[in-house]
């Protein structure tokens, strides 16, 4: 038996034919990288190779004089006799599976993934494949995610209702892909304000000619309590920096998938929080599996054990794989 | 049950302290009368009888989840509460007409009665015919663990001001052995009581740590020194034939200590403050001891004999219904004294006075505290007043250094508030046969600098991501101290200790010179 098309490598994940790493979280040559996510797309590379629209954004994140090129979903490119292609992940702007085919046979790596449409992203697109690598942040059946229109609504309640005890909103969101999401989806019901990291990564994003529909303004020292007043701030953290001593009164709240638990929830001290996640839950991570017609599934970051083991039972042969991906914060 | 739901739900998704109040009176405003008692009567542990075993429940909810069991049990791992995950497993079918909590118990107690078929099918059929919260709520009545941050005290302050009541007088009331079955709201909170002022408590003496030397304080003449005893302080309440324990929380604990009962026989109406401890053949025993008879709800015969608690008395504030706070501490201790020998009961006894000449005995004295299960020395000014509340001077607490061990971080979670982005509370392991054994979590005791130095660490060394909690490298050594140590089943480490901080980080250290399980045993006297 040949060397497999791709194999887990210290460095990353690697195709000896094309001599590319996908995602690698060591410094390599040539990297094909899913998404702009800091543990999927590393400082380092000499060269990268990824979705137009998460090129500005590696750049903001990375520097600006990394070297990239660009590939739109679907468009090929052939590397030693390896054929590769991208195709839409749905996770955040710019996100995509990277198809392998060599000699007839055909890897998927999902990088992150969500098959839920956030109407922002390029909607997840099912690619046939002989073996799929999967991401299992959330591959346990407690996780069942509300249709997204639930979930803006109530963050929409939650700020209305400080709105009317006179507080401002503070929402705690990933700086690349959920606070987007949100600046994208929610109604205007009074003035956005932005932390900086999240104001870098919407330029970043409107740099592709992207909009995202609400207004928002930058967090900057100038700004005073008036400002602030019916105000939604998004920020990747709830707290912790000193801006925070401008605002006046404000309610917190999270939005992550971990906020399904309870006990997530309360350790965390936090008011309140919402279900909001970037990965795909118990239901996506099946069908979007099952539209792969995939035999081999090999399970990489999350409850990967525990998802592989139920995959084997469906009558797949499915394994697990240690990597440096981290999931959802 | 949506309002009660939904009040369980402003409960957990807040925690100030007054918005949950504010959610209790707003329920008790609109709720029925059954409603309100049964309310009450799960958030004081009365509960009705466990119909169906939670094995059962596994079952039935695995089967309508359409998993294998093993799943299902991979699940109830993670999520760490059975009521939550049958909650999220079972999906909603049809939608039940509304009903109030009341009805809902109704027909948990009639479950008792039915076939394991009928219990099954009914159990279902509610299940699917409930939001994720509803199905929540009701396995959490269900399975009798109702545990939601709701306090004795959080609870009595949100009832005396649903019925503009003192406070004292409807912690008194909440106590006893009502059941929802043998009793009403209104007989229960509203209908006249005899005597029902004579719970009312003053307010504790508190004191401060010493920090000065001895010789700064004054003459040792001035001075009455007793040990800092190491149980749980307490104010006991004796009158009109009752009696009344209130904790240094402002919690009636009366129930917990039926040795104390006999008192009211024993001597006259009065007002003592001490500490409960723990005490058998003339010793103290450890606070954890005490802990594990606090924790439970109903104390056994066994329990009774094995852990016997009595009242260390070392003041008495009002004596036959006089208020004598304000009397000097050395007469007070004189009535104390007589009260005592009066009393001559196993459960109550005095808080000698350690007896010395010169200060520099006392730290000998200080030594011995260890040994005795004691926390160190009180010092008390002969002419004190007893004092509201915190007043620095009179009354000093001088304790003893902490025990020290060296520790090896395998654990962080991320922290809250102002640090939500950094890796604040952690998990030390101790070796076992090369293995780290998890024995303390601890978060406080490092600077500004410290926490960014070992958030650094953390987020460069993670093996394992789940949400906020990170498994690290194990690489670092810390120094953790702590007050007390004691066995315990309910830890993995087969130890308790009390208190744990991080004293500092031992970067001079490798993990292999970190401590054993061994070395913390041998701690234990
Ligand atoms: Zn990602
Ligand atoms: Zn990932």
């Amino acid at each position: 038996m040949g060397k497999s098309l791709l194999q887990f490598t210290k460095k990353g994940i690697y195709c000896s034919q094309a001599k590319v790493y996908i995602d690698p979280w060591r410094p390599v040559d040539k990297a094909i990288v899913t998404h702009a996510h800091a543990d999927h797309s590393r400082k380092g590379m000499k060269h990268y190779l990824t979705h137009h629209y998460s090129i500005p954004i590696m750049k903001a994140r990375l520097g600006k004089n990394i070297v990239t090129q660009g590939l739109h979903y679907g468009e090929e490119i052939t590397i030693n006799e390896v054929k590769f292609s991208l195709h839409p992940a749905g996770h955040v702007v710019g996100s995509a599976q990277v198809r392998v085919e060599y000699n007839g046979e055909v890897w998927v790596v999902s990088g992150d993934y969500k098959t839920q449409d956030d109407g922002l992203s390029t909607p997840f697109e099912p690619v046939k494949c002989h073996t799929f690598i999967t991401e299992c942040t959330f591959g346990l059946p407690v996780f069942l995610w509300q249709p997204q229109h639930h979930v803006i609504s109530s963050i929409e309640e939650w700020w209305q209702n400080n709105q009317s005890q006179n507080r401002c909103s503070l929402i705690s969101a990933y700086s690349l892909g959920k606070a987007q999401r949100i600046l994208y989806n929610l109604a205007p019901l009074g003035p956005i304000y932005v932390h900086s990291s999240v104001d870098q990564m919407n330029k970043a994003i409107e740099e592709s000619g992207i909009r995202l529909k609400n207004k928002y303004q930058p967090i900057t020292k100038h700004l005073s309590k008036a400002d602030f007043e019916k105000a939604l701030i998004i920020s990747p953290g709830t707290t912790g920096d000193n801006w925070t001593k401008l605002l006046g009164k404000f309610n917190t709240a999270a939005c992550s998938g971990w906020m399904q638990l309870r006990g997530m929830k309360r350790r965390q001290n936090l008011d309140t929080g919402f279900v909001l996640s970037d990965h795909a839950d118990w239901q996506g991570l099946n069908q979007a599996i099952k539209c792969t017609t995939a035999e081999n599934i090999i399970c990489t970051h999350g409850y990967s054990d525990i998802f592989s083991a139920w995959l084997r039972e469906q009558g797949l042969n499915a394994h697990t794989e240690q990597t440096l991906f981290q999931g959802e914060e | 049950m949506k309002s009660f739901t939904e009040l369980i739900l402003k409960i957990d998704s807040n925690r100030k302290t007054t918005a949950k109040i504010q959610a209790l009176v707003d329920f008790f405003d609109e709720a029925d009368d059954d409603d309100k008692l049964w309310t009450i009567a799960l958030f004081t542990h009365r509960r009705p009888k466990r119909s169906v075993t939670t094995a059962k429940l596994r079952e039935w909810a695995t089967e309508l989840a359409g998993i294998p069991l093993w799943l299902f049990e991979e699940s109830y791992h993670i999520v760490g509460d059975l009521a939550e995950t049958i909650a999220m497993l079972v999906p909603q079918t049809t939608e039940i007409p509304p009903i109030g909590l009341s009805e809902w118990i109704a027909k948990i107690i009639a479950l008792k009665e039915e076939s394991e078929e009928n219990q099954k099918s009914k159990v279902q059929t509610y299940w699917q015919g409930m939001s994720r919260t509803e199905r929540f709520v009701f396995n959490k009545i269900l399975t009798g663990g109702f545990r939601i941050g709701v306090s004795r005290k959080i609870l009595t302050k949100a009832l005396a001001q649903t019925l503009d009541q003192e406070e004292a007088i409807i912690a008194h009331r909440l106590m006893g052995d009502w059941q929802p079955d043998n009793t009403t709201f209104k007989k229960l909170l509203i209908e006249d009581h005899q005597h029902d002022s004579d719970a009312k408590p003053y307010p504790f003496y508190l004191t401060y740590a010493l920090d000065k030397e001895l010789s700064e304080i004054g003459l040792e003449v001035e001075w009455l020194a007793e040990r800092k005893w190491d149980g749980i302080r307490a104010q006991v309440i004796i009158r009109n034939q009752n009696i009344y324990i209130w904790s240094r929380g402002e919690e009636l604990i009366t129930d917990k200590f039926p040795e104390l009962q006999a008192l009211t026989d024993l001597i006259d109406d009065c007002v003592l403050d001490g500490e409960l401890m723990a005490f058998k053949d003339g010793h103290p025993l450890s606070f954890h001891q005490l802990q594990t008879r606090i924790g439970r709800k109903t104390l056994s015969q066994k329990l009774l004999s094995e852990v016997p608690v009595i009242l260390m008395a070392y003041d008495v504030l009002e004596y036959k219904g006089k208020d004598i706070r304000s009397t000097p501490l050395s007469a007070r201790r004189k009535i104390l004294e007589n009260i005592i020998e009066k009393a001559h009961y196993f459960a109550l006894r005095l808080s000698e006075a350690v007896p010395f000449t010169a200060w520099k005995e006392l730290m000998r004295e200080k030594s011995k505290s260890r040994a005795l299960h004691c926390e160190g020395l009180m010092l008390k000014k002969k002419d004190s007043l007893y004092h509201v509340g915190r007043v620095k001077g009179d009354w000093w607490k001088w304790k003893v250094e902490p025990y020290t061990i060296d520790a090896v971080l395998t654990y962080a979670m991320s922290g809250h508030g102002r640090r939500a982005n950094l890796y604040t509370d952690y998990t030390f392991g101790l070796w076992e046969n090369n293995e780290l054994v998890t024995f303390a979590k601890a978060y406080s005791g490092l600077t500004d600098q410290e926490i960014l130095q070992v958030d650094q660490f953390v987020k460069n060394n993670s093996l394992q991501k789940f949400g906020p909690v990170r498994s690290v490298q194990p690489q670092m050594v810390f120094e953790i101290a702590f007050e007390g140590i004691a066995y315990s089943k309910r830890h993995k480490s087969g130890v308790a200790v009390r208190f744990p901080r991080i004293k500092r980080i031992r970067l001079d250290k490798k993990i292999e010179e970190a401590n054993t399980l061994d070395d913390l045993k041998a701690m234990i006297e």
